[in-house]
């Protein structure tokens, strides 16, 4: 029943994006594709949230950690994008390993926090050594993944279905529901038998790779790695309203919470100012009245979980 | 003269700190909330003492009627964010136990950003100076000091001596820290735990706006800082232990003295750089604070 409503959303959805080059412009396009980025930011933190029951307040740590190593190795050595997306990739990885340590020892504020301060950590460095990675201008690549919007939207677009399929795929899976089980009593989960520590490496592995494969392939599209745009905890904030405004633990709902969020941003830039100030009071109302987000809110109309 | 120096800024930053710091973390030892939107409560305090004691003019009471109105404008947004945000997360049927914590924590970051926003949209970023509560300088041992920051200081110490002196001597102070051991007895006791709450964010509205004020008129401030002021109160916390009030104190000290050492010594552009490395050997050798139970 929940796979044919979800298949039911979900197919249409994707058709109508993957024909949208032939209707819209090159703004829109561009729009989206960010967003897409976004999405699998978004939908990769919900692994981490809603089924491993981690608090990530650093998911700009892991995206950072990824885009800063393609940059680097792009801006410096000339290497290829596929390998400075794979080393980026790997390097999100190994960051991810070394949250998860922390993250099995501490819990709840204690383990956000850490993730908070790897985040302004990264942020320092990259800032205080300014020479060799641009500091607060960024750094600027001499590849680009494309020059045209339409293939940069499908690069995306394929991009976000291949993970979020993968994402939601492992999120159904048996090592799913044992994330889920360790996320919401871990004592009983180890009691039942399950190796709550590796499932929650696996998770952490699983979210780093994508958040840093996301985040390597964001900075080959703007041609610039900045700290405004990867490692701010700006960003990582961002990632996070969009994950819970879309409905946490559906993974989904994460990356339709990212397409509002950056839909919402660009629909109020007349405002000026203003315009952060309406999105967060938009997402602090749903958040107050409909904790389960849009997803939730669509697929339990109930009100049940 | 440099030791003297760091001896005398370090101390009235922490004192500062101290006093931002504490309020946190009563609310968060009394009502469980860490509330994420701290630096933009002691933003508005200073920006609106800011405001009022510019309308009023350049007479001595304005400064006063300002910090007035500054204090009770974060007392305002305090009691606001316990009504608005924090008390119907807390009670809302749908969301489970275990996720009170994440929204109520995004909550509060999202009502800290639309404070932070409303901010810097009526009164722009630049960075604000309110005018100190008391001019001139003094000579200590051939160190400069504004009067104001020798206010400070022993405002700071005042406020937090008043604070022991409710929550350890007074009946009112008893119920807060019964209600941060057992919220149920107290109820069965009958006492309505509400309004004990609302007394917690009252008092902690005060305490961040004066704190805010006397930033405002030490460093100066601009709605771009919320972030960094809750970053630095949630530090000196977890540094102290989550919900130790004496921790938080020994914390701010360390905190306020690291960065000032590091400022004057090394570099002020690494400032804060001393105190996250240190953050993050404390959570992972001894998570629960320098000071904090398990």
């Amino acid at each position: 029943m929940l796979r044919n409503r979800t298949f039911l959303i979900v197919a249409p959805a994707l058709l109508v994006m993957a024909l949208l080059p032939f209707g819209v412009g090159g703004y829109i396009l561009g729009l989206l594709t960010l967003a897409f980025y976004y999405a699998v930011f978004a939908m990769s933190w919900d692994l981490l949230f809603g089924f491993a029951g981690e608090v990530n307040f650093g998911p700009s740590f892991l995206i950072g950690v990824g885009a800063y190593t393609a940059a680097l190795l792009n801006h410096y050595w000339l290497w290829p994008i596929p390998a400075c997306l794979a080393c980026g990739a790997l390097a999100a990885v190994i960051a991810g390993m070394i949250l998860a340590v922390p993250a099995l020892r501490l819990s709840g504020p204690y383990f956000g926090l850490t993730t908070l301060v790897a985040v302004l950590l990264l942020q320092n460095v990259i800032v205080l050594n300014a020479g060799i990675t641009g500091g607060e201008i960024g750094l600027d690549l001499p590849d680009v993944l494309a020059v045209d919007d339409t293939t940069n939207y499908y690069y995306a677009f394929a991009f976000m279905v291949v993970s979020g399929g993968i994402l939601f795929g492992l999120s159904r899976s048996p090592v799913g529901l044992i994330l889920q089980a360790s996320g919401q009593d871990a004592v009983e989960a180890a009691a039942l038998g399950f190796n709550v520590a590796k499932h929650k490496l696996v998770a952490f592995c699983i979210s780093a790779f994508f958040s840093g494969l996301a985040g390597a392939m964001l900075i080959f599209y703007m041609g610039t790695a900045s700290v405004g745009t990867v490692v701010d905890i700006a960003v990582g904030v961002n990632v996070i309203i969009a994950a819970v405004l879309g409905g946490r633990r559906t993974i989904l709902g994460a990356a339709i919470g990212a397409i509002f969020l950056i839909g919402a941003g660009e629909i109020l830039r007349p405002l000026g100012q203003l315009a952060t100030f309406v999105v967060s009071a938009v997402a602090l109302i749903v958040i107050l009245f409909f904790p389960s987000g849009f997803l939730g809110r669509l697929l339990h109309p109930e009100g049940r979980e | 003269m440099l030791a003297l120096q760091i001896l005398i800024d370090g101390f009235a930053i922490s004192s500062l700190y101290a006093l931002g710091a504490i309020g946190f973390t009563l609310i968060f030892g009394v009502s469980g909330v860490l509330n994420l939107s701290h630096g933009a409560l002691m933003v508005v305090a200073a920006v609106i003492a800011w405001w009022v004691g510019g309308l009023l003019g350049p007479g001595t009471g304005s400064v006063y009627v300002g910090a007035a109105a500054g204090v009770a404008a974060a007392l305002v947004c305090a009691l606001a964010t316990y009504r608005l945000i924090a008390s119907p997360i807390q009670k809302s049927p749908s969301i489970p136990r275990e996720e009170k914590e994440i929204f109520v924590l995004t909550g509060t970051l999202l009502w800290g950003i639309m404070l932070q926003e409303a901010i810097a949209y009526l009164f722009t970023n630049n960075p604000k100076t309110v005018r100190p509560l008391v001019e001139g300088v003094v000579m200590i041992l051939g160190v400069r000091t504004p009067h104001n920051e020798i206010l400070t200081a022993v405002l700071s110490w005042a406020l937090i001596g008043l604070l022991w002196l409710l929550v350890n001597r007074t009946r009112m102070g008893k119920s807060l820290l019964a209600a941060s051991m057992n919220p149920r007895g107290l109820t069965l006791l009958g006492f309505e735990l509400s309004n004990i709450y609302l007394a917690v964010w009252a008092i902690y509205g005060i305490l961040a706006g004066i704190a805010g004020v006397l930033l405002g008129a030490f460093l100066g401030v601009s709605s771009d800082n919320a972030g960094t002021l809750t970053a630095s109160a949630f530090s000196i916390v977890v540094l102290g232990g989550l919900g130790s009030v004496s921790g938080s104190l020994v914390a701010a000290y360390v905190v306020g003295y690291l960065e000032t050492l590091t400022a004057y010594l090394i570099s002020p552009s690494i400032r804060t750089v001393p105190v996250l490395l240190l953050l993050v050997v404390v959570v992972y050798l001894r998570p629960q604070g320098l000071l904090g139970r398990r």
